[in-house]
Parts: structure tokens; sequence; C-alpha cells
């Protein structure tokens, strides 16, 4: 994957390439999404639309990758475990090691962070133990250590979170 | 056992996000061998008792123009912990915000935070705003921000599949 830069005058017009119907449909629905037999057309209901321009919009924004999925976002720790890890990995091998863990399907979120510990990831198995062995596996492909980092208390789940289009 | 066995066919039925049809819940229905009104109840049950924090829109924050985030880290003493993490998690930009466990000599922070922003001036100003407001100015802090993302999906517990083999 290429590197990702951080520009401001792309991110305006990302946010202007979006109609206020296509807003709508990013925004309103990150929480409380419609538990009724036919939600799109709940939602057109409400945005005034139709249930096709509904399907059509959420596709597209799918597409385009702005929506990564309409589903569920389970507490940590309530249906499996999962936990957080970070590697200290030299930068002539980020590259290589960063795909060996993006490679493990347990391997949810994996991200290169400016710190010595450059590339943290998030793991997620049926329980503990799965999760631990994974980590090893990661360890001895890699060669390098993993640290380990569960939750301990949540403030604060996610929940989604308003976007600002300006 | 928290999470009944046919929930969790459920919820690994749900990973990889509701279909974009008219009744979503018929189709997802038809993968666990249910009903649809089935289905919409046990996902209010697991909604209402905190099982699924969230069930919605899932959106990809760089791809609406979020191009910096940073993971906000400190260390603060084991009996402040709690009740800091509270008042980090009640500002509105903190998106996730967890107590995890320090891993010394590596690693002595046990606070961590999330802010998204549309750039990096953006959560900078957001993290000292922070730092001020739930009185961590002063205590050890690191800012992580993301370089490249490798990978980020939604979360795969394996409850679809049958355990694999050890």
């Amino acid at each position: 994957m290429a590197p990702e830069t951080q520009d401001t005058a792309e991110n305006t017009e990302e946010a202007a390439a979006f109609d206020r119907f296509e807003r709508a449909l990013l925004n309103d629905f990150q929480r409380d999404f419609p538990l009724t037999a036919r939600p799109f057309a709940e939602i057109a209901q409400r945005l005034d639309e139709s249930e096709e321009a509904v399907l059509e919009g959420y596709a597209r924004l799918c597409a385009a990758k702005a929506v990564s999925r309409i589903g569920a976002i389970v507490a940590p720790q309530r249906t499996g475990w999962s936990t957080l890890a970070a590697m200290a990995v030299p930068e002539a091998r980020l590259l290589e090691v960063a795909e060996l863990v993006s490679g493990f399907e347990a391997v949810n979120h994996n991200y290169e962070r400016e710190h010595r510990l450059n590339l943290w990831f998030v793991v997620t198995g049926r329980d503990r133990a799965h999760v631990t062995q994974v980590l090893q596996e990661i360890e001895s492909a890699a060669g390098l250590a993993v640290l380990d980092l569960p939750l301990l208390e949540a403030f604060r789940l996610d929940l989604g979170f308003p976007l600002q289009w300006t | 056992m928290d999470v009944s066995p046919s929930d969790r066919r459920l919820l690994g039925a749900l990973e990889t996000g509701l279909a974009l049809v008219a009744r979503p819940y018929a189709r997802l229905a038809a993968a666990v061998g249910s009903s649809e009104a089935e289905v919409i109840a046990r996902l209010k049950r697991m909604i209402d008792r905190g099982v699924v924090r969230r069930f919605g829109v899932i959106v990809r924050h760089r791809e609406l123009g979020y191009r910096a985030n940073a993971m906000v880290v400190w260390d603060v003493p084991d009996d402040a912990v709690s009740e800091t993490g509270r008042r980090l998690a009640a500002l509105p930009y903190i998106t996730l915000c967890y107590r995890r466990p320090r891993r010394s000599p590596d690693w002595p922070y046990n606070l961590f935070c999330m802010i998204h922003g549309r750039d990096r001036a953006a959560v900078e100003a957001l993290i000292e705003e922070a730092t001020e407001r739930a009185g961590l100015a002063g205590r050890p802090r690191a800012i992580l921000f993301s370089r490249r993302r490798f990978k980020q999906r939604g979360a795969r517990y394996g409850a679809a599949q049958p355990p694999a083999a050890a």
C-alpha cells in the first residue's frame, strides 16, 4: 500500500465530493441503524428519498471505501479476546514485517506509527489463548519481540463520531 | 458464558457487514438458519445488553478527509488513572480511551486515547487541549501519529468458523 499523505487541499476536495444526501448516509446512521425488516426504506423515509436511492448510495460509498460496512462494534472481551500489539521494527524491514503481520487473519488493524515501537496492530480471536498463540507466531516469523497490551479498562469505546465537513 | 453460540454465529455472519439489499436481516437469517424476526430480536437484545456497543454505518476516516490520527499515551499513577481516563473520555473528540498495562522498560504508559483530525496541526491542538482539560499536564506522554495504514477492517473473532486445529 502506498504511503498516505496529509494533504489538506486534497481533504477539502474529498469532503466536497459528498453531497448532502451522502453526508446524511455517512453521518446519521453510525448508531441506532434501523432494526426493522426494511431498514433502507426507513432511512429513505427519514431522508425523503427512495429505498433504491439509499441502497445505491451506500453501494457507492462502499465502493469509494468511505464506508467500511454496516455492522456491529462488539464490546471488547465479550465474544472473544483482543489485544493491541506493538513491535520495534528496523526501518529497512518495516514493509516486509508489516505484510507478514497483515497476512494473519486474526489481525484487523495494522498501522505504522511515529515511535521506536513503530508497528501497531490489533489481534482478535476466540479466546486469550488463541490471541497469545498468534502473537507468538508473529514473534517467531518476524524474529522480533511483540508487546502485548490488552485492554484493562475502557473509558470510551467506539461510538462513532460526528463528521465535520468544513 | 456471556454470549450464546447462536448469538456468536449471528455476529460472525455480520462481520463482513449487512448486505445492501431491501431485506438484509432476512439475508442474515438465511445465513444462520433463523428467521428475520428472530435475527432482529437477537440484535436488539445484544445492543440492550451492551454486547454490541454500536450498530450502524462504520466509516473509514481517512477516506473522508480525516487524514491525521494520533494515539496519545500517558503514564498516570495507578490510583489516579481511572478518574483521569473518565475525564479524558468525556471530551468529544476523544474517539477511544483505554487503560492498558505498562511493559517496562520499553513501554511506561498506561492511559491510551485516539484523536482524529483533518490534519496534523488540528490534532496537535486537540492534544494540548485534552492534556490541559484532563489534568494531564506534566505527566510523561508520547504522541504516536500514524504513518502508513497497512490493514483496516472489522474484527474477526472466528465465531463463524469452527475452531482451527492448534
